[in-house]
């Protein structure tokens, strides 16, 4: 009798949808077909993961918005259970400090706050002239060298890395090393071995860093940490990794927001032409919130455990078993945004959740905001013939990152 | 109709979605990013923004109460 529930089990399991899914190569900007109904049919399912297990999959905005905010609802990716995103994540669970990222309340709000400061409306305002600076230079970069050009290369990447750079206070010039550990730290097919070296490098190197501030403070996040390492409220290890994890969220992410926005704009003209000829802010602003929208780039799944009991939407969660939020089907979802399917660069977007919601929304969201406020604003008015290189169909698409993005971003103008 | 405003600092996560949609009522500590409330009875003419505000906060750290006043 065990048995046959068990094989019942296993049967109901295996039938269950895969977790996650793969895009069709012909819509790259859209979640996979399979996820694409579930917002407004079963906003609350059930889907596989890699281990075999089976945690419930949230793809409705309400129910979303209804669990991220949920105390009950947690990050502890050691609560046995937990629906890790990969094998790789699972092994080095022991390795794995803990962070913002995995700390519930109080813990996380001690981390949170010691973050937050530099990235106010009032210091992200304050950088504007200088990320229109690195933006102008790159551009000039662009049209002074031959075509085509990486627009990755020549554009997405550098301006956020020298951004989140200068606001860390680390050299530009360290820029390659942080980019080849940043990502290697979070690939999730990384091996752990890879992923673990990756890590204590980044640690190790912020750390020195943070050592020479505290003899030599300057205007920067590192500094910030320094003294709070003198104030004994944090130590030089935990205060390296918060540096890491500033890095790592900081420059990859607006660096695909930017290319595959740019894709993405370039294969649909007239919404294109929209960002080239304004100079309204406000139009600029409500733009991005709709490619944030449109693209959502945190495309595998935020991973949460209930610690209790919860009913949400006419299911009860049970306390111990796993919840993903994917974010992409929730910016997708009919009641929260009218055709969904279709980039509306004038709709009112601001309530996505490509930043995620709840107590562990991105810290750096108001920097990225305006940095892709300045870039999307600034390169179709300069190259207003900007062009795609390749076709469509050659572009290879960051399907295995936790970021989605493109790799390559070939243009000419 | 007359709207007040509370903030509760210690649920504010300082992801300055209140600032950017209503930056007459709302304001950030400069140290950590956590919120200042600069208006506790704004005008009507701010209310929308406000609603908007106390929907996008991540952390439900903004409570509204809205009277008609009679």
């Amino acid at each position: 009798m065990a048995d046959t529930l068990a094989d019942t089990a296993n049967e109901a399991a295996a039938s269950l949808p895969e977790y996650p899914m793969a895009r069709e190569g012909r819509c790259p900007f859209d979640p996979p077909a399979a996820m694409r109904a579930l917002p407004a049919e079963r906003p609350i399912s059930r889907a596989r993961i890699w281990d075999g297990s089976t945690p419930w999959l949230i793809t409705g905005h309400a129910e979303q918005r209804t669990l991220f905010a949920d105390p009950r609802v947690s990050v502890d990716e050691h609560q046995p259970g937990f629906p890790h995103q990969s094998h790789a994540m699972a092994e080095t669970l022991d390795h794995r400090p803990l962070t913002i990222f995995n700390a519930d309340a109080p813990e996380h709000t001690r981390f949170r706050r010691m973050l937050t400061g530099p990235f106010t409306l009032k210091r992200v305002e304050a950088l504007r002239p200088a990320i229109q600076k690195i933006t102008d230079d790159r551009i000039d970069a662009m049209l002074a060298g031959p075509k085509p050009v990486d627009l990755v290369t020549a554009l997405a990447l550098p301006v956020p890395t020298v951004m989140i750079t200068e606001l860390l206070g680390v050299p530009y010039k360290d820029h390659e090393f942080f980019q080849r550990h940043g990502v290697t730290a979070v690939d999730r097919d990384a091996t752990p071995e890879q992923s673990r070296e990756s890590s204590t490098a980044l640690v190790t190197y912020l750390a020195e860093a943070i050592v020479a501030k505290m003899a030599d403070p300057a205007e920067d996040v590192l500094s910030d940490l320094a003294a709070r390492v003198k104030a004994g409220e944090v130590t030089v290890p935990d205060a390296a990794l918060m540096a890491v994890v500033l890095l790592i969220a900081g420059h990859e992410t607006s660096a695909n927001m930017i290319a595959l926005g740019t894709l993405a704009l370039l294969q649909q003209p007239e919404q294109l032409a929209l960002l080239r000829d304004t100079e309204d802010p406000k139009v600029v602003a409500a733009a991005v919130e709709e490619l944030l929208r449109y693209l959502t780039i945190a495309h595998t799944g935020q991973r949460r455990i209930a610690l209790e009991d919860i009913e949400v939407g006419g299911e009860t969660i049970r306390a111990g078993e796993g919840i993903i939020l994917d974010l992409p089907s929730a910016n997708r979802d009919p009641e929260a945004f009218p055709e969904p399917q279709r980039l509306d660069l004038t709709r009112s977007a601001r309530h996505h959740h490509a930043f995620g919601f709840g107590i562990h929304q991105c810290v750096g969201q108001l920097l990225a905001r305006v940095e892709l406020q300045i870039v999307y604003g600034t390169l179709y008015r300069r190259i207003p013939t900007l062009r795609l290189a390749t076709e469509l169909e050659q572009i290879e698409f960051k399907d295995d990152r936790l970021a989605y993005g493109v790799y390559e971003l070939p243009v000419t103008w | 109709m007359t709207m007040q405003v509370e903030v509760d600092e210690s649920k504010c996560i300082a992801a300055g979605q209140c600032v950017l949609s209503a930056p007459e009522v709302f304001d950030q500590r400069d140290e950590d990013g956590i919120v200042v409330l600069l208006e506790q009875r704004p005008g009507a003419e701010l209310h929308e923004v406000v609603r908007e505000a106390a929907g996008l906060c991540p952390a439900a750290a903004i409570r509204l109460a809205e009277l008609v006043e009679g």
